[in-house]
């Protein structure tokens, strides 16, 4: 009991390395707080700029990899305890004290306490549930880009991409530059989804985005690949893995491609785990068809003490990720005392209007690349929950039989109780109960989670034995 | 499915480990889930419902679909798990699961 009391205090916990974490590291450091950066990964660059040390931003991953190579020198040369590949599973907190933090390192479990504990967790790729996604060779496009940057391991044989955005895009100019094969892009975009676009078109020119995204485009093309546009349904078939995929287009067309590979992307959303977990209110957001974190201008969430920065407060790309971690932890040092408001007020001011430039840029590409599959009308057969094998016939089974909610459907079914905790069917679970009620995402909420956020093995306390007895 | 753009000794001298028995050679500092989809492997556990064929779906250790055995371990994540000289990889085999 005794190490549970003594567990050091620091000023800031930071849980998240990526471009918002980083950041973060770099502002505390320079107002003298006394900080700790926790990640899961064995490296700093978060997804985005994965292995981006260890790469030295290899040219063919593009511009928008290699910033992050300044932004992880500066994390290097600034953070004085920076822990990898440790997972925190649990923030217990409290009025008026620190929150304490649980950790596991490697095998073992451990805590620690902070004074305020900024999340910069990051994005998850929205779930597209298709027939057969489940299968072996059906992955997501970000895990393509995750084994090129991680481990310059590409597609063998040629990749079928589905879905649209711009991480799409990206993924396979990079792919092909390394001499991967793309065999087509199944393009989910409805032709007509500019229309709603244009109306923010003028904040997406100010933002200065559509350089980097015009660029992109321009690569893609540049490229020949077959391009199937309006797709508006996926089917991936194989006995055992992934062997073909079958698709129809909004005009009726449809067709077959032979291919081992499939590889699945409408954009990424908040992920929301650990901050669910802790108790922070979130909310729906319409435009980015998502929840996210309620959060006040310096990352504060509903829970005294709790910030959060970067995509996990909201999609805004990783340009103003640092800029948001680095806002939240002037707002946590005036909190703590080490900033008078009018320092704290004066070094924000040119991070805020570089941010809210950024953030003008948001809605024009959030209604570009509209999510079509993962909000297209459900089969019954389709798996929604990966973990339990729950279909969407069972949920709206669950539903018709009175589960009106989230947590009910979790107790009905067992769905979202699997290792992932619910983090590839939340959002289709929302979506079928509000569908089948005629309710609104927002009023149907999302699952209620538990510690920990990700399962932690009796091993891992028993490794620690009398530290946490 | 996969193959790497260079050999695996291109990194220095490869770290090898055993999967299902086989031994795979890895480049030091990569996941097993990597590791083990440039060896050719694409079926790394049986689900625990209907013991179906899964296998790595997000890389970033969201899905738990890669989960291995690793030393004895079950439920190891191969995408968040870095290779180390000489584990013993199996498949996971959930209680009640078919081998």
């Amino acid at each position: 009991m005794n190490a549970r009391l003594e567990a050091p205090v620091f000023d800031l916990a930071i849980v998240g390395a990526g471009p918002a974490g980083m950041a973060a590291a770099v502002e505390a450091a320079a107002r003298g707080l006394a900080a700790v950066v926790l990640d899961e990964q064995p490296a700093p660059g978060g997804q985005i700029w994965r292995n981006i040390e260890a790469s030295g931003g290899r040219a063919s991953l593009g511009g928008s990899y290699a910033k992050g190579a300044a932004h992880a020198a500066a994390f290097r040369a600034a953070v004085a305890d920076y822990r990898p590949g440790t997972l925190v599973w649990h923030v217990e907190t409290a009025d008026h004290e620190p929150a304490r933090l649980w950790l596991m390192q490697g095998e073992r479990v451990g805590q620690l306490r902070a004074r305020r504990v900024l999340i910069a967790p990051g994005a998850t790729e929205r779930p597209v549930p298709v027939p057969g996604w489940t299968l072996p060779g059906a992955m997501t496009v970000g895990a393509l880009q995750t084994l090129l940057k991680g481990a310059e391991v590409v597609p063998s044989a040629p990749v079928v991409l589905a879905g649209n955005g711009p991480l799409l895009y990206l993924t396979a100019v990079q792919l092909a530059a390394c001499g991967a094969r793309i065999a087509a892009v199944l393009w989910t975009a409805p032709p007509g989804a500019w229309r709603g676009a244009v109306p923010h078109l003028p904040g997406f020119l100010a933002s200065g985005t559509w350089r980097a995204g015009l660029g992109l485009m321009r690569d893609f093309r540049a490229l020949g690949i077959r391009v199937v546009r309006d797709v508006a349904a996926i089917e991936i078939t194989g006995d055992g893995r992934a062997e073909a995929v079958r698709y129809r287009t909004a005009g009726g067309a449809s067709g077959e491609i032979a291919t081992g590979l499939v590889a699945l992307h409408e954009g990424v959303i908040p992920a929301t785990n650990l901050a669910r977990a802790i108790g922070c209110e979130h909310l729906w957001d319409e435009a980015q068809a998502a929840f996210r974190p309620r959060l006040g201008p310096w990352g504060q969430t509903s829970v005294e003490g709790v910030l959060i920065a970067g995509d996990g407060g909201g999609i805004a790309g990783a340009d103003a990720a640092p800029l948001a971690g680095r806002l939240a932890v002037l707002g946590a040092a005036h909190a703590l005392g080490r900033l008078t408001l009018p320092e704290r007020d004066g070094l924000a001011a040119p991070l805020r209007r570089d941010l809210d430039r950024i953030l003008r840029g948001r809605a024009f590409i959030d209604r570009l690349y509209p999510p079509r599959l993962a909000r297209a009308a459900l089969p019954d057969a389709v798996v929604v929950c990966r973990c339990e094998e729950v279909t969407a016939g069972a949920v709206r089974g669950a539903v018709a039989s009175g589960a009106q909610g989230p947590n009910q459907i979790k107790a009905f079914l067992r769905c979202g109780m699997g290792p992932c905790q619910g983090r590839f069917c939340d959002p289709t679970v929302t979506r079928l109960i509000a569908e089948a009620r005629g309710v609104p995402e927002a009023e149907v909420g999302q699952f209620r989670l538990r510690p920990p956020v990700k399962p932690v093995p009796l091993t891992a306390f028993a490794a620690a034995g009398e530290e946490v007895a | 499915m996969f193959r790497r753009l260079s050999p695996a000794e291109a990194g220095g001298t490869p770290v090898t480990f055993r999967f299902e028995g086989r031994e795979i050679a890895a480049r030091a500092g990569e996941s097993v889930a990597a590791a083990l989809l440039a060896a050719g492997e694409a079926v790394f556990r049986a689900s625990p419902v209907s013991a179906a064929p899964r296998g790595p779906f997000c890389m970033m250790g969201a899905c738990f679909d890669c989960l291995v055995e690793i030393d004895g371990l079950p439920g190891c994540q191969a995408c968040m798990t870095i290779v180390r000289p000489g584990m013993e990889v199996r498949r996971d085999r959930i209680a009640g699961a078919p081998a």
